[in-house]
């Protein structure tokens, strides 16, 4: 029989090898006996440490004197700033994106007001999008704010981001995977359809909301392959932020909105974000990056959930650098520069073409 | 010490190998090769054969393994032939139904075209397998419990694989041929259908599930603690209750009072195992087709609990009343476009719901 126990222990090893070890933490999140319940892995949480430590900060300067316009050629977003500021802006941003390379990673270093470095036309849109980011989604992310380490943390291209996805072997009589069923990270390793992002996060967006509002069926026609879309999505998040679905919904009612938690109204301002500073910032620079740093579609790197997040449920576990960094903050906009290629307003679009019953997500 | 023995024992005795009763007819169809198989009388008789295939059996297999083969090779195909990433892919790897936007239309090869080949396929496999039951319980002189029970898991598979898709227009709404796949579109249909927990006939079939698996071990149990006095001998226990019976049931009786019979024991299992997947194939039938969310009927119905509100108000944020109340002052406008919920364009759009049908 000695040779069938360890038979038996292998199997079960085996099987039990994508599992992760206990013990795992439990913690209470909604109430008794709902399943409302994070789960975390202390070991894991460990490894996150060291990307959530925040930078030295830049030591602090005058807000005296002239402007930075005043002085420096060829300044377009932060010439409101005093010099100091911007110096020490233009600092953190180096120690932040290119700490390696320095200031000739975006500067030609003869000219500093020179444009011909393609990286300080992208930083320039991405000074930008930060200040729209600070100024118009508080929604999303409230008075903490972000910076350029929020995504960049110290590499030139954020760890996390995400290139439309371009079938492998397109045509042919057999094999296709519907865009599914790869053992793909960006939906935590499912079989879920594997680019929620360009369904959901591009500037088509696409619908999100597939569960009925009604008890009864009232021709509700989103199908099960537009909810494992969905799914798919919601699997993003979940592995972006390191928590279980019950974070945001209500465990009897995954749909119903009284029930969750106030992080599904955060989420959903996040999801409208990402939209937005994909089609405002990232895609319009498809001209700007060279082909080196374009995905197999020809498309530039765009910001998820865990462009930001990177495993953690709220970047940087909520320490703000904003604080630091005045010249980040921008000011509202009364039509965000995301508006004019923002989706159209939902009763237009609710009225139109969605089926009744059913609201725009 | 001696050592425990009962009828089910480690004792082996390897005789001639018996052909079966004769029953008149068929003899010729059985196979003749009769052999014994040590390993396998460790968990049962160790006697291999005689297996009867007949054409029912011949058709079945075929139909089975196009089945399989279509299935495998389409999986095979989509890691570009690659044979280890096959292996290693395996268990993400699927044969996908039609996207919606084909309804009840015959889709391309590629595009779920194999995946209504293959479906065909199972479906007569399983259908002549059901039919060959059927057949060798009569001809055996039995009756046909086994076919009809057969018969309640394959009403299951054609509610979800055919029966509810055709009636809700779209073959897109089947199940896909694959490990994982199947797996998440399970999930999938209850977050579609607002938690099918709520539904009372995935209820039911929850209850008789675990009821078969309940009934499965006690009646186990018993048998086995009375095998010391011949009581898996069972058929003769029920002509002539011996010591055995009468010591199992009075078992039961000091237990709880009450004890089922030699017979009827059997048939409690049977009709739990049987409504176990005869009551679910109801529930999936009459989900999307006439309830599109269980949750909400529950609610309507008083069915489903209420909790204590524990996080404040929550509210929708595309509620207008939010709206108008300037709650979300800071953001644009975030409906998404438009694209996305209309009827889908000629060309077939994965996630897009189809153009005809009753309901999608």
């Amino acid at each position: 029989m000695k040779p069938f126990r360890l038979l038996l222990v292998f199997c079960l090893l085996a099987g039990a090898a994508g599992c992760e070890r206990p013990p795992i933490s439990a913690v209470q999140h909604g109430y008794r006996g709902t399943g409302m319940v994070e789960l975390y892995n202390p070991r894991m949480l460990l490894m996150q440490e060291a990307i959530n430590a925040l930078p030295p900060v830049q030591p602090a300067t005058s807000q005296d004197g002239p402007r930075a316009s005043q002085v420096f050629k060829n300044v377009k977003v932060l010439g409101d700033q005093s010099v100091g500021e911007f110096t020490r802006t233009m600092a953190a941003m180096t120690q932040w994106v290119a700490p390696k390379q320095g200031c000739s990673y975006c500067h030609n270093p003869q000219d500093f007001a020179d444009d011909s470095v393609y990286t300080k036309v992208v930083a320039r849109r991405m000074l930008e999008m930060t200040r729209h980011v600070n100024a118009d989604w508080q929604s999303h992310v409230g008075s903490t704010g972000v910076t350029c380490h929020t995504c960049h943390r110290g590499n030139n291209v954020p760890a996390a981001t995400w290139f439309q996805a371009v079938d492998p072997h397109p045509g042919g009589l057999v094999g296709d995977k519907a865009g599914q069923n790869s053992p793909a990270i960006s939906v935590g390793y499912t079989s879920l359809p594997n680019d929620p992002f360009t369904l959901f996060l591009s500037n088509n967006a696409h619908e999100i909301r597939v569960a009925g509002t009604t008890a009864l069926q009232e021709d509700n026609r989103r199908s099960i392959k537009q909810t494992e879309a969905a799914y798919g999505l919601m699997m993003h998040i979940s592995t972006s932020l390191g928590v279980n679905c019950t974070y945001c919904h209500s465990s009897p009612a995954f749909a119903n909105w009284t029930q969750s938690t106030p992080q599904r109204v955060t989420a959903w301002y996040g999801i409208r974000m990402a939209r937005d500073l994909n089609s405002a910032y990232l895609t319009p620079l498809t001209a700007t990056f060279p082909a080196a740093r374009k995905g197999p579609g020809g498309d530039v790197a765009k910001v998820n959930c865990a462009s930001c997040h990177q495993g953690a449920f709220k970047p940087l576990y909520g320490q703000s650098m904003l604080k630091d960094y005045p010249a980040l903050m921008g000011h509202p906009s009364p039509s965000p520069a995301g508006a004019a290629s923002a989706p159209l307003p939902t009763s237009a679009a609710a009225s139109s073409t969605s089926p009744p019953g059913t609201a725009a997500s | 010490m001696a050592e425990y023995q009962n009828l089910f024992t480690r004792v082996q005795v390897a005789g001639h190998p018996g052909a079966g009763v004769s029953i008149g007819r068929d003899d010729r169809e059985r196979t003749r090769g009769l052999s014994h198989w040590h390993w396998l009388g460790k968990i049962g008789d160790a006697q291999i054969g005689p297996i009867y295939l007949g054409w029912l059996g011949v058709a079945s297999l075929i139909f089975g393994f196009a089945w399989f083969e279509i299935v495998g090779l389409n999986m095979w195909a989509s890691v570009n032939w690659d044979p280890v990433q096959f292996v290693r892919q395996l268990p993400w790897l699927a044969l996908e139904p039609p996207p919606p936007s084909y309804g009840l239309h015959l889709p391309p090869m590629n595009q779920g075209g194999w995946w209504l080949i293959a479906g065909f396929c199972l479906t007569m496999s399983v259908l002549l397998w059901w039919a060959r039951m059927y057949r060798r319980a009569r001809a055996l002189g039995m009756g046909t419990h086994v076919a009809w029970a057969f018969a309640s898991a394959i009403w299951l598979m054609l509610v979800l694989g055919i029966i509810r898709p055709v009636l809700m227009g779209s073959y897109g709404e089947s199940v896909p041929f694959g490990i994982f796949p199947h797996l998440d579109w399970t999930a999938a249909f209850s977050l579609r259908y607002g938690n099918l927990f709520y539904c009372p006939f995935h209820m039911l079939s929850i209850a008789f599930l675990y009821g078969s698996t309940l009934l499965f071990a006690m009646h186990g149990a018993t048998i086995l603690a009375v095998s010391r006095f011949g009581g898996e001998r069972e058929i003769e226990q029920i002509v002539d209750r011996g010591t055995a019976s009468e010591r199992a049931a009075l078992f039961w009786r000091w237990t709880m009072g009450f004890n089922a019979t030699m017979e009827s024991i059997h048939r409690w299992a049977w009709w739990c195992a049987v409504l176990c997947p005869l009551v679910g194939g109801i529930g999936i039938l009459l989900t999307g087709t006439v309830v599109d969310n269980w949750y909400l009927w529950s609610v309507k119905h008083h069915v489903a609990p209420s909790y204590p509100t524990v996080f404040g108000t929550v509210i929708d944020p595309t509620l207008p009343a939010l709206k108008a109340q300037g709650a979300a002052p800071t953001t644009p406008e975030p409906a998404p476009a438009t694209a996305a919920i209309q009827v889908p364009p000629a060309t077939p759009d994965p996630v897009a719901t189809p153009s005809s049908g009753v309901s999608q």
